[in-house]
């Protein structure tokens, strides 16, 4: 009986930290706006990203040269946004306030993926410059 | 038969742990973080034992089993300290440290005592049981004193991003193995399953999130922990 409620109280309590440290991460990228030239280049319309497009965004991230400082960040938000969209789906019919949540989590993560794009975007610019800086 | 996973996580574990602690004393912060740093390298020595026992005396033997689960206990006590020494830099500003460090003595004396007496009673079946529900009730503890501190964490408004994320991270690894530690004394059979992989993974996961956090949030970043209980939304683009 007791082990029964550890065990739910334990899960209950991994999930809510689980969820508070990812939007911990994410509360970085939250305050940051998007550059047109990410928005362009992701075919995503102005003003803010959807849900659904942290795949495209992730997949964008991969044909830019590899970086270590964001590899770790970019594998856990993959993670927590796979765990959504599980919820997500799960909850769609039964608990139409919890799919609202998620799916606003879920445009938080695709915000901060686009966050990276830019991010990376503007380094490997800056790679370019300064190679072409070298040339001359 | 300890496998090529078991060992990556251990492998993969010990470097964090040894990274952790290395992180702490080159930024010249070991004064603020000394019970975390002693952890990480009490858990390195506990992990390089562990290894030494399992080539000495195989890894079903009775030593190892032993030698696993109180050092574990022993470990998640010591992990109070961390819990304590959060909780001072939490309430830092209020001045109530020997208030502080009065509760954690309480504390300890109180598992000690309890420890005794649930050892006392139970002398005859130290074997199985036991100390699974001794490292389950342990974490549990740890989950409650944890879950306390993020509660303060909100109601004094901490903003602190790297305490914020330590703690966050602390959670995660309490209640996560209290969850194991119960499945596993609730369903002994899923041990063999995928409840054995747990306790080291939640083991290897909280280094290196304080890892992160300790490389990649500075000292002075400041986060509204209003922002991480109800976040703004973000406006839906529509399709």
């Amino acid at each position: 009986m007791i082990a029964a409620l550890i065990c739910v109280v334990s899960v209950a309590a991994l999930l809510q930290f689980l969820t508070l440290y990812c939007r911990s991460i994410l509360a970085t990228s939250r305050k940051v706006r998007l550059s047109e030239r990410v928005l362009e280049v992701a075919g995503v319309g102005r003003g803010s990203v959807a849900a659904g497009d942290f795949h495209r965004f992730l997949q964008l991230i991969h044909l830019c040269p590899e970086s270590d400082d964001d590899r770790n960040e970019l594998r856990a938000m993959g993670i927590y946004y796979g765990l959504l969209s599980v919820l997500g789906r799960v909850s769609n019919l039964l608990m139409p306030r919890v799919a609202g949540w998620s799916e606003r989590e879920r445009q938080s993560c695709s915000h901060f993926a686009a966050v990276v794009l830019d991010r990376r975007i503007s380094h490997n610019q800056g790679l370019l410059a300064e190679q072409a800086s070298g040339l001359l | 038969m300890l496998g090529p996973f078991d060992y990556s996580i251990w492998i993969v574990g010990s470097l964090l742990q040894l990274a952790v602690a290395s992180c702490v004393v080159s930024r010249k912060s070991l004064r603020h973080y000394f019970a975390l740093t002693t952890y990480m390298l009490c858990a390195l020595a506990v992990g390089c034992g562990q290894y030494l026992v399992i080539r000495k005396s195989g890894v079903s033997s009775n030593h190892y089993w032993y030698f696993y689960y109180y050092t574990s206990s022993l470990l998640t006590i010591l992990m109070y300290f961390v819990i304590v020494q959060f909780y001072e830099q939490a309430f830092a500003e209020l001045r109530v440290n020997q208030y502080v460090r009065g509760g954690a003595l309480f504390l300890l004396i109180s598992t000690a005592l309890f420890s005794y007496l649930v050892v006392r009673h139970n002398t005859d079946r130290l074997t199985t049981d036991f100390v699974v529900e001794l490292g389950q009730n342990l974490y549990f503890v740890g989950v409650v004193l944890t879950y306390m501190l993020w509660a303060a964490i909100l109601h004094l408004k901490e903003t602190r991003t790297r305490l914020i994320q330590l703690v966050l991270a602390l959670g995660i690894y309490f209640s996560g193995n209290a969850g194991s530690y119960a499945l596993r004394h609730l369903f002994p059979d899923l041990q063999s399953a995928f409840l054995q992989w747990l306790p080291p993974l939640f083991g290897a996961l909280l280094p290196l999130a304080w890892l992160y956090t300790f490389l990649r949030v500075p000292e002075d970043a400041r986060l509204a922990t209003a922002r991480l209980v109800a976040p703004q939304p973000f406006a839906i683009k529509a399709r």
